[in-house]
């Protein structure tokens, strides 16, 4: 095996994982606000993908540009989401809250289908590449990274340095004590929900610029959310991105050494295992 | 609710069950009614019927099974169906490899399954709500990915029958009826169990756990035990049903062996007919079948489908938490008495 290989593919992988990073921190934030794992996060993720290539394709939209509209047509999605689906059985047991996004998922997909097909389709963006002796870097994946960690930045300083940020973290922290001091927590959860599925459709818009796609597509970056959730601890956003990272160059490097059909199963049985040992994550704290 | 006395010393089990089945009729009714649905094909000779009605004792079989495990005990298994595609591969495999008689290989299928699911249930019953729905989808993904890489159970491509596999049980037509057979056989033994296990003092713990674990545990009960036996039976039955459906079909692949959609759609029909009842899976399942043949073949809504079912489950889960048999005991208390 030769090392220029090996470092090509960890330094795809690794710009790959910020991808799922952002995909996975949009699904921990949901749960770390409001104990619901969305389910309908594989579709949004594909709404994503289909929002930039439409700008892009019918009103010939940079496909970047295009992803600033679809970052507030995912805050939107996400709000009309949680008030028809979440917001009356915010604290009915699991079971209800997986099922109502369950019901959004099937709802999202059965319209996909019938608007979009399930004819894979593909943006043309070509940013050249860097290069450096035998390795090469595309440009689109650069710049996808670039906007990975601009968000992630934006995230950041939003939660943690802003009042409405504060306020949501605070109904995460205790919605009870959060409502008596006056927040909203109705509207915080909405807008939590809202944020969580713009990070998805960012994260879908950023993958329609790397890999042709169909409304299909968003349920294989939605398992591999859960993976990385899982590596990264649930609800907690900084072990989401770098879940996203470790499983980006584990992908990116055990395709070198084992047929590719294998890399899921191990994927999938980390994730079993690290449920099965250590619920609270890898990163997670001790619970 | 029949009470459980400590101190006398407890009837023998099949005096139990006797009293059981005398004081509930529901048991025999509804067996009764499943059965004579079942036996209308058998008169008329009608394929097309046969098949609908096959694929309705399926997913009642799917639907009953995944009932003891989230309706009785409150642990929600997304992967079920992992069960059903593992029968079905091990069935498949002992047919096609040993030509080990179909029964015979559907039985080992189901012990198998059970097997692994009293092995995985250990660790993975462990975890609690929100953590155990998405390790039996870890499960389900990780087996469906590893079946698909697995040379001899063929890969990514699956196995197939060839037509002389079907000689031995009279010839591929004779052996339709077979699995239609061998398929209402388990659909009624699969409610038979349901039912006494929700009437039983098994049931009882699970569903005791299902309220507060914690509180079931102090009263004596050994919840690891208690779930992870209702773990193995949610998996002995759809074992079963796989290992027949495929035997029918000739072709088993990873894809459809281990669906993740059917998986859901079981809860579905679950919630639809009535969560942790025993007429409520089944009512749900034919329900819901009917439901989707119908949307499917209608003109107007073939291509809706998927968006209407997603629209009845929300509307379920958001007005009609109990379901339609839940919905019915509540409103008519005078049900409770005769359905369970």
């Amino acid at each position: 095996m030769n090392i220029e290989a090996l470092i090509a593919s960890s330094i795809d992988g690794l710009m790959l994982g910020f991808i799922y990073g952002l995909a996975a921190m949009g699904l921990t934030l949901i749960f770390g606000v409001m104990k619901v794992i969305n389910l309908a996060h594989g579709p949004v993720i594909a709404l994503g993908m289909f929002t930039v290539y439409l700008l892009s394709h019918q009103w010939g939209l940079n496909p970047y540009l295009g992803l600033l509209l679809a970052l507030l047509f995912g805050l939107a999605v996400g709000v009309v989401i949680y008030f028809v689906a979440v917001h009356r059985v915010i604290n009915a047991p699991e079971l209800t809250t997986l099922l109502a996004t369950f019901s959004v998922n099937l709802m999202i997909i059965g319209l996909g289908t019938i608007v979009f097909t399930t004819t894979p389709r593909a943006l043309d963006v070509n940013l050249g590449a860097l290069r450096s002796g035998n390795i090469s870097v595309l440009g689109t994946r650069v710049v996808a990274v670039l906007i990975a960690i601009l968000v992630t930045a934006g995230l950041y300083y939003f939660l943690y340095r802003t009042r409405v940020g504060k306020s949501i973290r605070a109904v995460a922290n205790n919605r009870a004590a959060a409502e008596l001091m006056g927040i909203n927590t109705s509207a915080m959860l909405a807008l939590s929900f809202g944020i969580g599925t713009m990070l998805a459709v960012i994260s879908g818009g950023l993958l329609s610029t790397l890999f042709s796609f169909t409304i299909l597509s968003g349920g294989v970056y939605e398992l591999k959310s859960f993976v990385i959730v899982v590596l990264g601890g649930l609800g907690n956003p900084t072990g989401a991105l770098l879940g996203g990272i470790v499983l980006g160059l584990l992908e990116g490097v055990t395709t070198l050494y084992i047929p590719i059909g294998w890399v899921p199963v191990i994927e999938y049985i980390v994730f079993v295992l690290i449920l099965m040992v250590r619920p609270a994550g890898l990163l997670g704290g001790a619970k | 609710m029949k009470t459980f006395s400590v101190t006398s010393p407890s009837p023998p089990l099949r005096a139990r069950l006797r009293a059981w089945l005398r004081a509930s009729p529901f048991l025999w009714v509804t067996l009764l009614i499943l059965l004579a649905a079942a036996l209308i094909p058998v008169f008329s000779g009608s394929a097309s019927l046969r098949e609908e009605l096959f694929l309705m004792a399926m997913l009642v079989i799917l639907a009953s099974s995944v009932n003891i495990i989230m309706g009785y005990t409150g642990y929600v298994s997304f992967g079920n169906i992992v069960f059903f595609g593992l029968g079905g591969y091990l069935a498949f495999y002992l047919m096609q490899t040993f030509h080990v008689h179909f029964v015979l290989a559907a039985l080992i299928a189901a012990i198998g399954a059970s097997v692994f699911a009293l092995l995985l249930g250990t660790p993975i019953l462990r975890l609690r709500g929100a953590y155990f729905a998405l390790a039996t989808i870890g499960v389900n993904e990780a087996v469906r990915t590893f079946v698909a890489n697995f040379e001899p159970f063929g890969g990514s491509v699956g196995m197939f029958f060839n037509y002389e596999m079907y000689t031995p049980y009279g010839g591929a037509k004779s052996a339709q009826w077979l699995a239609y057979y061998a398929i209402v056989f388990v659909a009624l033994l699969t409610v038979a169990v349901s039912f006494l296990v929700k009437k039983s003092k098994f049931g009882l713990g699970l569903m005791a756990i299902r309220e507060d674990q914690d509180a079931a545990q102090v009263l004596g009960i050994n919840p690891a035990r208690y779930k992870v036996i209702a773990y193995a039976l949610s998996a002995f039955f759809p074992a079963l049903a796989g290992a027949i459906f495929f035997f029918k079909n000739g072709i088993i692949e990873p894809g459809p062996a281990f669906q993740l959609q059917r998986s859901i759609e079981g809860l579905v029909m679950v919630m639809l007919g009535g969560y942790g009842t025993v007429a409520g899976p089944i009512v749900g399942a034919v329900v819901y079948e009917r439901l989707r043949s119908f949307l499917i073949t209608s003109p107007t809504f073939s291509s809706l489908h998927l968006f209407i079912a997603g629209l009845l489950l929300l509307l379920i889960v958001l007005f009609v938490t109990a379901g339609l048999v839940g919905w019915l005991r509540q409103r008519f208390p005078v049900l409770r008495r005769y359905v369970e």
